[in-house]
């Protein structure tokens, strides 16, 4: 059972900080929080993607005349362009959490929702 | 040049996106002429290469001049070309019919900006069709999303921030559980090009990691095309946001994420594992499917805004789609194809010309559309040609496709299936009746006092094009279906 848990830790924490985010996006009722769950949701698979890099043994993946094992980097130019596209994710987001804070004056979901039952 | 244009169908209105919020500071217009401009030149970009797949056979754009398992691959086949043609096409025209809708329903300040992120719209659209590079997929696939939001909190309603915020949070997760699909695949074969995946994939798929991704990518695309219970939040996002952006995205949007999960069933797992292996998969997408089809056209049924059931009309086609490619033989994959065109046409032609009535009168529910079929006798036309195309009237493209879905289905001697096609052309009669029921024989009260006259030109011109072209390939259907018979053929390989 350990050998089981330990040989794919990677594994098991990002899948356990995943739901962590992913328990915020669902139970949060504060946009803001909500915001916060899925970037936490989102940082979980790049951690994911950057330990599947992991060569046992390996160096930076710079060539300097000697035979060395290098680690893969490709799944870390992967993560660079999603990190980039999780900030972008943000941003739109708390952009569109100022809006909605202008028209309904609150950031809770519940609340704005039972105020918008009455406009259509 | 000529050689280029796989990747100039992108970079152009790539380029052009960053100059419109510029040259809008000039002067308003020209935001509007330049995101008509990059459209046009990417339909006529989009049609030559069409042509030239027609009669050249698959183009392979290496990006870089670097080779496919190490570069990025654009691949435009027969299925690629036949949407970017579409993609292309429809997003000109609504951009002609965006310049005096969205001025009339977004504040002048605001216009440049719009332009600019309607072209990156249409960029992360035409870039998810173009490449055959996966994880290339999933950037373009949010840059497509993440415009979507924006476009979305844009509309006049006060609801509409609301409707893009819940739109990004599920859609972000969607796009989330894509990723881990593309790093499961990755972490499985070492590859991300689309046809290298598809080579090395056979042999794994034992694997409960090659498992697991595909899980992934079923749920994800499911979320981003808004298949039955995961389409929350189709509906908002269509009622709430501008006319010509409802127009777009219910044309465009779900067709391109339709797009890119049937390249992830065909060209990465391939059909034969569905047929062979995962018997399971075809069949639980077939019941989903039915269910979207008939909850969708009941859940219209139940809507009195008039945007709103349009919306959730939209999920029952999108179930038409998705039935057509779990049926996984050549005919009822040539159906799904086609209802790809189909619901395009259709569904642009009932947003523009809804937004043609939004435009005039302000109107949003079904209920006060009386007597308006005499006021507006165009816009109304054109609703009238699509609301029948839709319930699959012959000599309209509606037919086509649910014909083709029809024989696909009993080419898997799965009769039970005619009934859902019937039972739900009947629900989308009883509420596309109401609709037309109430512009034409009803007569008006509130309406009949105010003048109202059709909208301009320009919003009328590309909403009958779209209309006619309903009837144009329903009655010479054999354009479509010719094309769309080599696209199955050449998916199910």
């Amino acid at each position: 059972m350990m050998d089981f848990i330990l040989a794919k830790y990677n594994f098991w924490i990002y899948v356990i900080i995943m739901m962590i985010g992913f328990y915020a996006v669902i139970a949060k009722s504060n946009l803001i929080k909500k915001i916060i769950g899925l970037n936490i949701f989102q940082t979980s698979v790049f951690l994911l993607f950057i330990s599947i890099g992991k060569v046992e043994g390996g160096t930076v993946p710079i060539y300097q005349g000697v035979e060395a094992v290098y680690i893969n980097p490709l799944p870390h130019v992967l993560i660079l362009t999603a990190i980039v596209v999780g900030v972008s994710i943000t941003a739109v987001a708390f952009a569109l959490v100022v809006n909605i804070y202008r028209e309904y004056g609150t950031i809770e979901e519940n609340a704005i929702l039972e105020m918008s039952k009455t406009d259509d | 040049m000529i050689k280029h244009f796989p990747v100039l169908v992108i970079i152009i209105p790539l380029l052009l996106a960053l100059i419109a919020p510029v040259a809008g500071r000039i002067n308003r217009i020209y935001s509007w002429v330049i995101a008509f401009l990059a459209t046009l030149f990417s339909f006529i970009i989009a049609a030559i290469l069409l042509y030239q797949v027609m009669y050249s056979g698959t183009i392979s754009y290496w990006m870089g001049g670097w080779e496919p398992p190490w570069g990025i691959e654009y691949v435009i086949d027969y299925f690629s070309a036949f949407v970017l043609a579409i993609v292309a096409f429809l997003a000109w025209l609504v951009t002609i019919f965006a310049r005096k809708s969205v001025a009339a329903e977004i504040e002048e300040k605001k216009l440049p900006a719009f332009y600019g992120v309607y072209l990156l719209f249409i960029v992360g659209l035409m870039g998810m069709i173009v490449t055959g590079d996966i994880f290339n997929l999933y950037v373009f696939l949010e840059i497509s999303s993440l415009t979507a939001y924006a476009l979305v909190a844009m509309g006049k309603s006060r609801r509409a921030p609301l409707a893009g915020f819940r739109y990004l949070v599920i859609g972000t997760v969607g796009a989330t559980f894509i990723l881990l699909g593309i790093g499961y695949l990755y972490i499985a074969t070492g590859t991300l090009n689309m046809a290298d995946l598809g080579a090395r994939l056979p042999g794994l798929f034992n694997s409960k990691l090659v498992i697991t991704a595909f899980a992934f990518f079923a749920i994800g695309f499911s979320i981003k095309i808004a298949l039955f219970p995961l389409h929350t939040w189709l509906p908002d996002a269509y009622t709430y946001a501008p006319s010509a952006v409802s127009a777009l995205m219910a044309s465009t949007g779900t067709k391109v994420g339709a797009y890119g999960f049937i390249r992830i069933l065909f060209t990465v797992f391939g059909v034969r594992v569905f047929l062979e292996q995962w018997v399971s998969v075809p069949h639980f997408l077939i019941a989903v499917s039915s269910v979207a089809i008939l909850m969708g056209s009941i859940l219209a049924i139940a809507q009195t805004n008039i945007k709103k059931m349009l919306a959730y009309s939209s999920i029952s086609q999108i179930g038409y789609i998705i039935l057509g490619v779990a049926l996984m033989n050549p005919t009822g994959l040539q159906g799904g194809l086609l209802h790809i065109l189909n619901h395009a046409l259709m569904k642009c032609a009932l947003f523009m010309s809804v937004g043609c009535i939004t435009y005039k009168t302000g109107i949003t529910s079904v209920a006060d559309l009386k007597g308006l079929g005499f006021k507006q006798p165009y816009a109304m036309a054109a609703f009238t040609v699509a609301a029948l195309s839709m319930i699959g009237i012959p000599l309209t493209v509606g037919f086509v496709s649910k014909w083709y879905l029809a024989m696909g289905s009993l080419e898997n001697a799965m009769w039970y299936l005619i009934p859902v096609i019937l039972i739900s052309s009947i629900l989308m009669l009883v509420y596309f009746w109401r609709v037309i029921d109430n512009i034409y024989f009803k007569a008006g009260k509130p309406i009949a006092e105010v003048e109202v006259s059709d909208a301009p030109a320009s919003m009328l011109i590309p909403t009958v094009v779209v209309a006619a072209l309903c009837l144009v390939f329903g009655t010479l259907a054999f354009i479509p279906v010719s094309i769309t018979e080599k696209a199955a053929l050449l998916l199910l390989g």
